[in-house]
């Protein structure tokens, strides 16, 4: 080796000037960088990971411990409802789109159902209003609590989960004891409900309410009231506000970043949210305890909702009066209510057929997940694991 | 409780004849624009000026069809001049007539019978292919546009949105791998759920739902007779009554 330069140390010779350790030390740090720069690595996390909650597969390129790129890959539960649903009469779509988001499922017939009453000029009687609401809160309640267990186990806890699958089996079983169906209610019919209430319901959903107030009071103290837990959440994964709206993310995720916007209270006046008394939760941080923390502020209002609802419940028909056979007149209606995961909607074209010529089905997941690519830029690896959890998606609400 | 349900649908079904059957409840009278989507209109016919197309009302809400090369600049005022922040959807619609599955009155219910002559929604359309998309306001209540686009048959192209709203390009991914739409100036055009390898575009009305072409509408087949009676007085009477029922 020859080099005319004397100031470097030669082989087997130590360098005589004096070293500051701490520059020692970044020299070394340099040197470990540049031995194991062996480029960017590619990890393939899904399709099936328990973190994902189905079949996402997430392709992220990493330096080190650090995400550079993410790019989600979505379709492996593609079922192809928009192209369904223009083989199927109005009253079958309904058993289709309890699919879409399977932990809420009666909330997503909703707005379908909504939209065709509002083509035909049917509206479903006070009564059946107010069991439509009050099974949507339900729903909210079911899906939250198991988001509140569930994103413990994220981060290492399992005790949590445990408990949300627990309390969720309280609400569930009210579900069931409605509709018949713990998962798949398909119980709207087009001008009503299938069922009135059973007896004994209003009694027994008053004490699980109150068993709800009382659990989410307890995932305050578990979860949120947790050093490591908030160690995990905080500050990772915000979403500024302005970006989260222009991705189209909605719902709970985007109250979490502070936007005041509630599609029960802001958009076209839909149930019977406007007779209750109720607040619109926010939180500034948009991080994922934010998130978190929302969700759970959120089941408490629904729970006291669905109380002030048992004492509102006005007697009376659950059904109008609607022709046997489903006739849609032509016409095109955009529906879009506040679902557990965010904005459902339904942009329905008819052609006075009994089915639609074409529904465009706006899920929530499906504009939630959209940001990843954005959000997950920069983050550690097991950081994607709780945004992602926070996120709070459902694969066939991606997909549909 | 159950003393409510006396009008339930169980009891008004037998009362109802053919005739009120056939005929639907009287076709909802168009009801005009809310307040709010007046305002929203007066506004976008103020920016847009002659790019807007036509304009319609849809429940009260307001769909407004905008000149193709108007696109993304709606797209820009919607959201920088008229507070719509939030992108709800961008989507592709398809306006060919379905194709025909079944004869009338052959008892095949696998897909509602459709008008055969080609009519657009509202607002109209200069094609087959249109592209449509909702805008909303974080800031103010029921604050929403429905706007639309025509895409030519011959050249299916549409301005992307993807400069204006991020949140467009998984959109117009879908669009454009299920109806075959190219978004100018979106970043990657690729397959979002479809393989691929995969050719075609699905929700064309003419890519056929291949469920219902290799195999024959269950609700024919699967009508088994009870013990003792013979199939074929059983599937004579389904047919019968499929057939008098949907037209």
């Amino acid at each position: 080796m020859t080099t005319t330069d004397a100031n470097l140390p030669q082989p087997g010779e130590l360098p005589e000037v004096e070293v500051d350790p701490s520059a020692l030390r970044h020299l070394a740090d340099a040197q470990v960088n540049v031995e194991l720069d062996t480029g960017d690595m590619v990890l393939n996390i899904g399709p099936q990971h328990p973190a994902t909650h189905g079949t996402l597969r997430l392709v992220v390129r990493l330096d080190g411990e650090r995400v550079v790129a993410a790019d989600p890959v979505i379709g492996y539960m593609h079922r192809g409802y928009e192209k369904l649903t223009e083989y199927r009469t109005y009253p079958q779509i309904t058993t289709l789109i309890n699919r879409i988001d399977w932990l809420s499922s009666f909330a997503n017939e909703v707005p379908f159902i909504a939209g065709a009453e509002q083509l035909m000029n049917i509206e479903a009687p006070p009564r059946a209003q107010y069991i439509r609401t009050m099974l949507t809160e339900l729903s909210r309640i079911a899906t939250f609590l198991l988001f509140l267990g569930e994103m413990g186990l994220q981060v290492g806890a399992i005790t949590p989960a445990f408990y949300g699958f627990r309390d969720r089996e309280y609400v569930l079983n009210l579900i069931e004891a409605v509709t018949g169906g713990r998962f798949h209610p398909n119980f709207n019919r087009i001008g009503g409900l299938k069922d009135d209430l059973p007896w004994g319901f209003i009694a027994e959903c008053r004490t699980t309410m109150n068993k709800v107030l009382a659990s989410c009071d307890e995932f305050e103290d578990l979860v949120a009231g947790n050093p490591i837990f908030e160690k995990r959440t905080r500050s990772i994964g915000i979403i500024p506000p302005e970006l989260g709206a222009g991705y189209g993310v909605s719902g709970s995720n985007l109250r979490a970043s502070g936007v005041d916007w509630d599609l029960r209270r802001d958009g076209r006046d839909y149930l019977v949210y406007n007779e209750l008394d109720w607040k619109v939760w926010t939180h500034p941080d948009g991080d994922s305890f934010a998130r978190y923390w929302v969700r759970l502020q959120e089941t408490r209002e629904s729970a006291r909702m669905v109380l002030q609802m048992l004492d509102q419940i006005p007697a009376g028909p659950i059904m109008a009066k609607v022709p046997r056979i489903i006739k849609v007149p032509e016409g095109e209606v955009w529906v879009n209510t506040e679902n557990p995961l965010g904005e459902m909607g339904y942009y329905v074209f008819s052609k006075g057929a009994t089915g639609p010529f074409r529904v465009k089905i706006r899920s929530a997941s499906f504009s939630n997940v959209s940001i990843l690519p954005w959000l997950l830029r920069g983050v550690y690896v097991p950081d994607v694991i709780t945004i992602l959890a926070s996120l709070y998606f459902i694969l066939g609400d991606i997909d549909r | 409780m159950p003393d409510d349900s006396t009008d339930s649908p169980e009891t008004v079904e037998p009362t109802e004849t053919a005739e009120t059957a056939g005929s639907p409840a009287p076709p909802a009278e168009e009801p005009a624009l809310t307040e709010h989507a007046e305002r929203l209109l007066t506004r976008l016919q103020a920016e847009l000026g002659d790019a807007i197309v036509e304009h319609a009302a849809a429940f009260g809400d307001v769909v407004v069809r905008v000149r193709p090369d108007a696109w993304r600049a709606a797209a820009h005022i919607c959201k920088e001049r008229l507070e719509c922040d939030y992108l709800s959807f961008v989507a592709g619609i398809d306006w060919m007539p379905a194709p025909v599955i079944a004869e009338e009155g052959s008892g095949d219910t696998s897909s509602p019978a459709q008008p055969r002559e080609q009519t657009y929604g509202a607002a109209g359309s200069a094609g087959r292919y249109q592209v449509f998309a909702c805008v909303e306001s974080t800031h103010h209540k029921d604050w929403r546009a429905l706007l639309k686009t025509d895409v030519a048959d011959s050249d299916m192209r549409a301005e992307s949105w993807v400069p204006v709203y991020p949140g467009a390009d998984w959109h117009e991914r879908e669009a454009w791998e299920m109806f075959g739409i190219v978004f100018d100036g979106h970043p990657s055009l690729r397959h979002l759920y479809l393989p691929s390898e995969f050719e075609g575009h699905p929700l064309r009305k003419d890519f056929p739902l291949l469920a219902r072409e290799v195999k024959p509408w269950p609700g024919l087949v699967d009508v088994e007779g009870m013990p003792g009676e013979p199939a074929e007085a059983v599937a004579a009477v389904g047919a019968a009554e499929e057939g008098s029922a949907p037209e």
